[in-house]
């Protein structure tokens, strides 16, 4: 609409392009000397990757004052369908794109910045601490539907699921149902919205983030495996995730620049510990898209 | 152009004048056509978006149907809602909408009433200066805030009340009722006041106690008013989204009783809308939903026109 | 004396459906402000959000709020007044008025979802404008200007006939007439129904959480150059407003002070919009005194 301030952000990217003398970005330096570096950085997508690609993107704005880096959610759909439309520099995903139809996944380039571990989470009534992988299927398939059948208390089970589509869903249900079909039942599409439900209905199971456990709740280990951040490292905890950034074609200049700062040692074993998710680099199992797990 | 007609018709113009007068617009008519020419391109914008926002909602709402080939029957009444494998049956969250809109309406349409009899008959004085302003005030409370006190309050409440996990249909109705009763007592409170003060007066004289009158003159004489009212409260009901996100519970089945999760076409868009891609299935088929509630306020604007002919002819008569 | 009993019947009655309605109101206007009015402080009102937990302060928000309902009112106003002249002046009794009136009402009656899902389609998806101020305003235009453009009419209408035959006749032009004439008249009701519509866009959310964005990036409030785009003023930047805000903190937020956040914001939200209607109704009183002391 603004044609101004549009034109202005076209001369930007033109100049940056034209004096492309943007510091080539190490990965491993956390030295903040790319002060040629400008231009605007658009990410869009995943409500569960934008807190993290929020706070470092400030951080990186605020070393790199030239670059206008802004961070949206709008769901993982969003962010793969405008990437792939070229709308936006970067989609945030938590799901590969190749799980979603209808996104050219091999036009798009995966960068892995965060793993992020998922647990079945009760109310504290139930008296459930730990589920057979077995039992949290059926419970999920709504073939049981009570605690007192699985060593809780006799009360009936209240499934909150995830949107479908959602990331979150996707992988719980690759890594729990592997192919079975979830019972209907309520559908919550945020994680803050399910953390207050679980906390608040007795009976209720979901499954939750490792960042939005709190002590209102009850985390199940599965198998007697407790949801730790070791035990997903190892994979001794299978529902986990990766959180994605996917970009279309050769990234400009800022945006590699971003990419390459989600990637270092300062973001990695810095905000994204504290946020609760699991460095990439602390992992030591990789998994593809379609599943298969293999030790790095 | 009255206004040109009554210069040209001035007795004392001189031949050349007229031809003057004749060949240029004078500056008054320059002036209207100025005037019209903006008002008329104002009401063209609005036409516009109109048009564009039926056209563009129609046409992804039906690529559901022309290009995944999905037929309308099914999808109207099919009761298995998973677009991710495929299957698209709309009809849970049409009867949910449907359910918390009319079991709102009919909740709220008799405390509406009553207020509104209240604030112009009972105690008009009292009515105007208190009850307006807090009943305005309340139609300006954002939806969102209304979702978050039915979070935290409505659903505890129908809990411990009637049991189950408390979201459900009863706890959209119970939200949806107060955020609807400010429209619909503020719209009858303009219907009563407008009957005609004679109705009330020649009814009183005839000795009619003032129940009577009320009853039988003022609410027959009003009742296309409050029919608008209503449907406009139940267009209002059907189309909010958030307030009803956060406590039906979001569940895309058919719902069996009144304590069960539900969903409504709006919350099942708002949340699932983020998770699907441009031009698949799934995106369609929630454009689809959003098609149907297009469709539904067309429908509400309808019997709104049908109602206030009637209304008009009863007066003509 | 059968019909008095049911007069007095009926009058309690009525009195009781009061009682309840009043307590209803009562009990919300307090449970928000009760809850909420604690948590507000200076630095509440002024702070910035943290961008992970969505703890902190709503400054920001409120900027975006007001700014969003600024440039929404200067492009709806414009438009809504010409319409309603149009609809009130111009417009003759036939079926292409009555056409024109059932497009305006459909506008008014279209939920704020499909409104807010329009606009994404149409600005972030198809003109490629992305989450912005702009496409914000407008989505919000679409959803005002049918509520303004009848409050106009009916102003206009509201106007007796002989100041109108008094303009006509006095040589002046229709449309001078209108704007000379008609319109100061018309004033105090049009000033009340602009108020009370923006009290409406201030706490509108649906329709802004796919247009104008779910972040709030935070600006540098030295900078007032629209250009820029670090700018509060730049309409192209994602704006996340104090309603969407709300929503967010309950559904996404990781602050464990969520409950106190949502209640404080609210309150805010409410007070601002009481100050509106008392706004408008001070405001209006004043013009029609002026402009019936002006035509004593």
């Amino acid at each position: 609409m603004n044609k101004g301030s549009k034109l202005a952000m076209g001369i930007a990217a033109i100049s940056l392009l034209l004096v492309g003398c943007g510091k080539a970005t190490s990965s491993t330096s956390s030295k903040s000397s790319s002060a040629a570096l400008s231009g605007k950085v658009t990410a869009v997508g995943s409500t569960a990757l934008q807190p993290l690609a929020a706070k470092a993107g400030s951080n990186f704005m605020t070393k790199n004052g030239k670059v206008n880096l802004t961070v949206q959610g709008g769901g993982s759909g969003t962010g793969l369908s405008q990437v792939q439309s070229g709308a936006v520099s970067i989609g945030n995903s938590d799901i590969f794109a190749e799980e979603k139809d209808g996104i050219k996944a091999d036009k798009l380039t995966d960068h892995k910045v965060a793993v992020v571990g998922m647990a079945p989470v009760v109310n504290k009534d139930t008296g459930v601490k730990n589920l057979k992988m077995a039992q949290l299927k059926q419970i999920f398939m709504g073939k049981i539907t009570n605690w007192k059948e699985v060593g809780g208390k006799n009360q009936k089970i209240v499934i909150i699921n995830r949107a479908q589509g959602s990331g979150t869903r996707a992988t719980f249900e690759n890594a729990v149902l592997k192919g079975a079909t979830a019972v209907k039942s309520q559908e919550q599409d945020s994680n803050g919205a399910v953390q207050k439900i679980v906390a608040t209905t007795p009976g209720a199971i979901s499954y939750l983030a490792f960042s939005y456990f709190t002590n209102k709740l009850q985390a199940v280990s599965i198998d007697n495996v407790t949801p730790t951040d070791n035990n997903v490292e190892t994979n001794k905890w299978k529902v986990w995730s990766y959180e994605h950034m996917y970009t279309k074609g050769t990234p400009d200049k800022a945006t590699a620049a971003f990419l390459s700062y989600m990637n270092s040692k300062t973001v990695q074993n810095g905000l994204v510990k504290d946020m609760g998710y699991i460095s990439i680099h602390d992992m030591k199992v990789t998994k593809n898209a379609k599943g298969v797990v293999t030790q790095n | 152009m009255e206004q040109t007609h009554s210069q040209l018709r001035k007795p004392d113009a001189q031949p050349n004048e007229w031809a003057v007068r004749l060949h240029h617009a004078t500056r008054a008519t320059r002036e209207d056509w100025l005037g019209k020419a903006i008002s008329y391109l104002c009401i063209g914008v609005i036409i516009l978006v109109v048009a564009s926002m039926l056209w563009f909602i129609t046409s992804k709402g039906i690529a559901t149907f022309t290009q995944n080939h999905v037929s309308l029957g099914k999808f109207l009444t099919g009761t298995n809602w998973a677009p991710d494998q495929g299957q698209i049956g709309a009809l849970p969250m049409i009867v949910g909408s449907f359910a918390v809109t009319f079991a709102a309406a009919l909740v709220a349409t008799p405390f509406a009433v009553g207020t509104a009899i209240f604030m112009t008959e009972i105690s008009p004085n009292r009515g105007r200066k208190l009850l307006q302003p807090v009943i305005e005030l309340l139609v300006g409370i954002p939806s969102v805030v209304y979702g978050f006190i039915g979070l935290a309050v409505v659903v505890p409440f129908m809990r411990h009340l009637v049991g189950g996990s408390g979201f459900g249909i009863i706890s959209a109705t119970f939200v949806l009722f107060v955020m609807v009763l400010p429209t619909i007592t503020s719209m009858t409170v303009d219907s009563l006041r407008s009957v005609p003060r004679y109705y009330k007066e020649a009814s009183l004289a005839l000795g009619a106690t003032r129940w009577q009158t009320v009853s039988r003159v003022i609410l027959r004489s009003a009742t296309p008013g409050i029919l608008t009212a209503v449907i406009f409260g139940m267009a209002r009901a059907f189309g909010e989204a958030l307030a009803v996100q956060m406590v039906i519970g979001n569940a895309a089945i058919m719902p069996k009783n009144l304590i069960s999760p539900a969903s409504t076409l709006t919350s099942q868009l708002t949340s699932g809308i983020g998770d699907t891609i441009d031009g698949t299935l799934p995106n369609n088929a929630l454009w689809s939903l959003a098609l149907i509630l297009l469709l539904m306020s067309l429908v509400f604007n309808a019997l709104v026109r049908i109602i206030a002919k009637r209304g008009q002819l009863k007066h003509e008569r | 004396m059968n019909a008095k009993r049911k007069d007095f019947l009926a009058t309690i009655m009525i009195n009781l459906i009061v009682a309840v309605v009043v307590g209803i109101l009562v009990f919300l206007l307090a449970y928000i402000l009760i809850s909420g009015l604690p948590h507000v402080s200076w630095s509440f009102l002024t702070g910035t959000t943290d961008a992970f937990s969505g703890a902190g302060g709503i400054g920001v928000q409120l900027f975006n709020s007001f700014y969003l309902l600024v440039l929404t009112m200067v492009i709806s106003i414009p438009i809504s007044l010409g319409a309603g002249i149009y609809l009130a002046e111009y417009a003759k009794d036939n079926w292409r008025t009555s056409l024109i009136r059932s497009a305006i009402e459909v506008l008014s009656s279209l939920p704020s979802v499909v409104v807010g899902l329009f606009g994404f389609l149409l600005f972030v998806v198809q003109f490629k404008i992305g989450f912005s101020v702009i496409s914000g305003a407008i989505a919000l235009t679409f959803f005002n200007l049918p509520l303004l453009t009848r409050n106009i009419e009916e102003s206009l209408s509201a106007v007796s006939r002989s100041q109108r035959e008094a303009g006509l006749s006095l040589g002046l032009s229709k449309w001078k007439t209108e704007i000379g004439i008609i319109l100061p008249v018309a004033l105090p009701g049009i000033v009340t129904g602009v108020v009370l519509s923006a009290g409406r866009v201030f706490g509108e959310a649906a329709a802004l959480i796919y247009t104008a964005g779910q972040s709030a990036p935070v600006t540098n409030f030295a900078d007032w150059n629209p250009m820029d785009a670090a700018s509060p003023l730049n309409p192209l930047r994602p704006a996340e407003t104090l309603a969407v805000h709300i929503w967010k903190v309950n559904t996404e937020g990781l602050a464990s002070n969520a409950a106190q956040l949502s209640a404080a914001a609210s309150a805010v939200l409410i007070i601002a919009v009481l100050i509106f209607n008392l706004g408008a109704r001070v405001l209006g009183m004043y013009l029609y005194r002026r402009v019936t002391a002006s035509n004593k």
